[in-house]
C-alpha cells in the first residue's frame, strides 16, 4: 500500500502538474473533483463565483434549502481538526439537501496509507457520493481522488501545506463582491506565506483572475525569495507594502512555529508584521481587511482592525457557505452528466 | 435548423396586450395589486411588457429555477442565470407567473417550488406567451398568448428583440 508522498509545494515537475490537472476534470473537461486551483482556467473560477452568487442570493429565502444533492451522501473526512471549515461544508451540503456524515479520523503515522484506503473502501461500500477531505499531508486529496470510484467527487478542504482551494475561492468571492474587477487591485498578503496552503491557493486564484499586483509580506524565514516564481512581489516591510493596497489579507500565525527557530517572539512579530489600525492608514481609505480565521488578536492583527469597519472577516464566513454549495453542486452535477453520457456506468 | 415561421416584435406585443386584457378579467378590479414574476430568461422579457400593459403597483421580480430543475442527474448544474430577484413578499399575495413557452410543464413545476421557498402565496396564475402541446405534468396556463400544436422536432424561441421564431431541427 502506498503512503502519501508529501509534494514539493513550490517547485514541482511539470509532469506532476499536468497529472494533477487531469484528475480534477471529466473527459469533457468539466470539474469533477476540486483539489487545487493551480492549472484551472479563468472561466472555471468565474463559473464557481457566479454560481455562488446565485446561492448567496438564496439567503434571502424563507427556506434556504435546495434539492440539488437530494439523495446524495457527503462524507466530511477530517484527518485534521477544523471547526469552521467542517461546519461550513456541513451546512453547505445540508442546504443542498444531501445527507452528511462527519468523520474525524485520527491516524497513526505508520498505518496511514492503509487506514486511508480502508476508510475509503468502507465509505464507498456505504454508497457515499462525495468526500470532503482535510488532511495534514500535502497531496492527500489527490491520493484519494485517484483511488475512488468514478461516481465519487472529492473536494479538498485543505491538504498539508499544499492547497486549500475552497478557502481561496471564498476569499475571491468576498473580494469580487467588495471590489468588482480584479485587474486594477493591489492585494497584500501578510504572514507565514511559506507554510500557508491558504496563501498558496489565494495566489494561484488571484493570478488566474488577473489581479494587477499581488504582494506577499513576511519575515525572511517565512517568505523565501522563491515565492517570486508564483508571480508575486516579495517584501519584508509591511509599511511599505501596504501603501496603495485595496485588499489586505492577514494569515494566521501558527503558534507552533513560534517554538521553532523560524520566529523570535510574538511581540516582535506583532511589531513588524501585525495589522494595526495605524498601519492600515497606509493602505487605500476603502481597503478591505480579510483573514481566513481563527484570528490571533494581538499577534497578527489588532482587535480594532479585526472587528473594525474595514474588516470583512465575517462576510468571508457567510460567503463560504455559498461558495462551497457552488463547488459541490458543480462537481456532482458534472459527474452525473459524465455518467449519463456513458451508458452502462450506473452511479 | 430551418426557420418555419417568424412573428415580429409588433405581433408579439399584440399577443401580450391580449394576455393583459385576459388577466384583468380573471383578476377583477383589484388586478394592479397582483405581483408578477418572470421566469429567467425568456419569461422575464414577456413579464416586462406584460407588466407595462397592466401597470402593476409593484415592480416585477425574476425567478431563477436552476436549483429546482429535474434534469440535474442528466445534464448537471444548469448554466447560471443569476439568483432570483423578488422585490416583494410572496406571503398571501396573488402571483402572476410568466414564461415565454409552456411545453412539458417541468419549468413551471420548478418555478412553483422556488416561489414556495419565499412564502405561501394566496394564488398563482400562469401566463405564457406560447402554449404548445406536449405536456408531461398536469399543469395548464390560465392566460395564453397563442396555442400551438407542434411536433417534437419543432422549436419555439423568443428572441431578445421580442420576435418569436418557430423552427424545425
Amino acid at each position: 500500500m502506498t503512503d502519501i508522498k508529501p509534494q514539493q509545494a513550490i517547485t514541482k515537475p511539470d509532469i506532476m502538474r499536468s497529472a494533477q490537472r487531469d484528475i480534477q476534470l471529466t473527459d469533457a473537461g468539466d470539474l469533477k473533483h476540486f483539489l487545487t486551483i493551480e492549472g484551472l482556467k479563468k472561466d472555471r473560477l468565474i463559473e464557481i463565483l457566479d454560481t455562488a452568487e446565485s446561492f448567496a442570493g438564496a439567503n434571502g429565502k424563507a427556506a434556504k434549502k435546495v434539492p440539488l444533492l437530494r439523495g446524495k451522501t457527503v462524507a466530511n473526512l477530517f484527518f485534521e481538526n477544523s471547526t469552521r471549515t467542517r461546519t461550513t461544508f456541513e451546512l453547505a451540503a445540508k442546504r443542498l439537501s444531501a445527507d452528511v456524515l462527519n468523520i474525524n479520523v485520527n491516524v497513526s503515522a505508520v498505518t496511514k496509507g492503509e487506514t486511508l484506503l480502508d476508510t475509503l473502501r468502507n465509505l464507498q461500500a456505504m454508497q457515499c457520493d462525495m468526500f470532503v477531505v482535510r488532511h495534514s499531508s500535502s497531496g492527500a486529496a489527490h491520493f484519494i481522488a485517484s483511488h475512488v470510484e468514478p461516481h465519487i467527487s472529492v473536494i479538498n478542504a485543505g491538504d498539508g501545506q499544499h492547497s486549500h482551494p475552497t478557502q481561496a475561492m471564498l476569499d475571491m468571492f468576498a473580494i469580487r463582491r467588495n471590489k468588482g474587477d480584479f485587474s486594477n487591485l493591489k492585494v497584500v498578503i501578510v504572514g507565514d506565506i511559506l507554510h500557508s496552503r491558504v496563501a498558496r491557493s489565494q495566489i494561484h486564484a488571484l493570478n488566474i483572475l488577473g489581479t494587477g499586483n499581488i504582494t506577499a509580506v513576511g519575515p525572511k524565514t517565512l517568505l523565501p525569495q522563491q515565492m517570486r516564481e508564483l508571480g508575486v512581489h516579495v517584501r519584508h516591510d509591511l509599511d511599505g507594502a501596504l501603501v496603495g493596497a485595496d485588499v489586505v489579507i492577514g494569515l494566521r500565525l501558527q503558534k507552533e512555529r513560534m517554538r521553532s527557530a523560524l520566529l523570535s517572539t510574538e511581540d516582535e512579530y506583532y511589531r513588524s508584521f501585525g495589522l494595526t489600525a495605524r498601519r492600515m492608514r497606509l493602505a487605500k481609505p476603502d481597503a478591505i481587511v480579510m483573514h481566513p480565521g481563527p484570528t490571533n488578536r494581538g499577534v497578527e492583527i489588532e482587535a480594532s482592525v479585526a472587528d473594525g469597519p474595514q474588516s470583512i472577516i465575517l462576510e468571508q464566513v457567510t460567503g463560504g457557505i455559498a461558495v462551497r454549495m457552488a463547488i459541490m453542486s458543480i462537481t456532482m452535477g458534472n459527474i452525473e452528466k459524465s455518467l449519463a453520457a456513458k451508458p452502462g456506468v450506473q452511479p | 435548423m430551418t426557420l418555419l415561421e417568424k412573428i415580429n416584435p409588433a405581433g408579439v406585443e399584440n399577443m401580450i396586450r391580449q394576455m393583459a386584457e385576459s388577466l384583468k378579467l380573471q383578476l377583477g378590479s383589484d388586478y394592479q395589486s397582483a405581483k408578477m414574476l418572470g421566469i429567467k430568461t425568456g419569461g422575464v422579457l414577456v413579464a416586462q411588457q406584460l407588466h407595462e400593459a397592466l401597470k402593476l403597483e409593484e415592480e416585477a421580480g425574476e425567478l431563477n429555477i436552476s436549483f429546482y430543475r429535474d434534469d440535474f442527474s442528466r445534464i448537471g448544474l444548469h448554466p447560471q442565470v443569476g439568483a432570483s430577484k423578488i422585490p416583494f413578499s410572496i406571503e398571501g399575495e396573488i402571483i402572476i407567473l410568466v414564461d415565454d413557452v409552456l411545453y412539458s410543464g417541468r419549468t413551471i413545476r420548478a418555478a412553483m417550488n422556488e416561489i414556495f421557498d419565499y412564502g405561501r402565496p394566496e394564488k398563482i396564475l400562469l401566463a405564457t406567451l406560447v402554449d404548445r402541446t406536449g405536456r408531461e405534468l398536469p399543469i395548464n396556463a390560465d392566460v395564453v398568448g397563442r396555442s400551438m400544436d407542434l411536433p417534437h422536432s419543432h422549436q419555439v424561441k423568443l428572441r431578445e428583440d421580442m420576435s418569436l421564431e418557430i423552427s424545425q431541427r
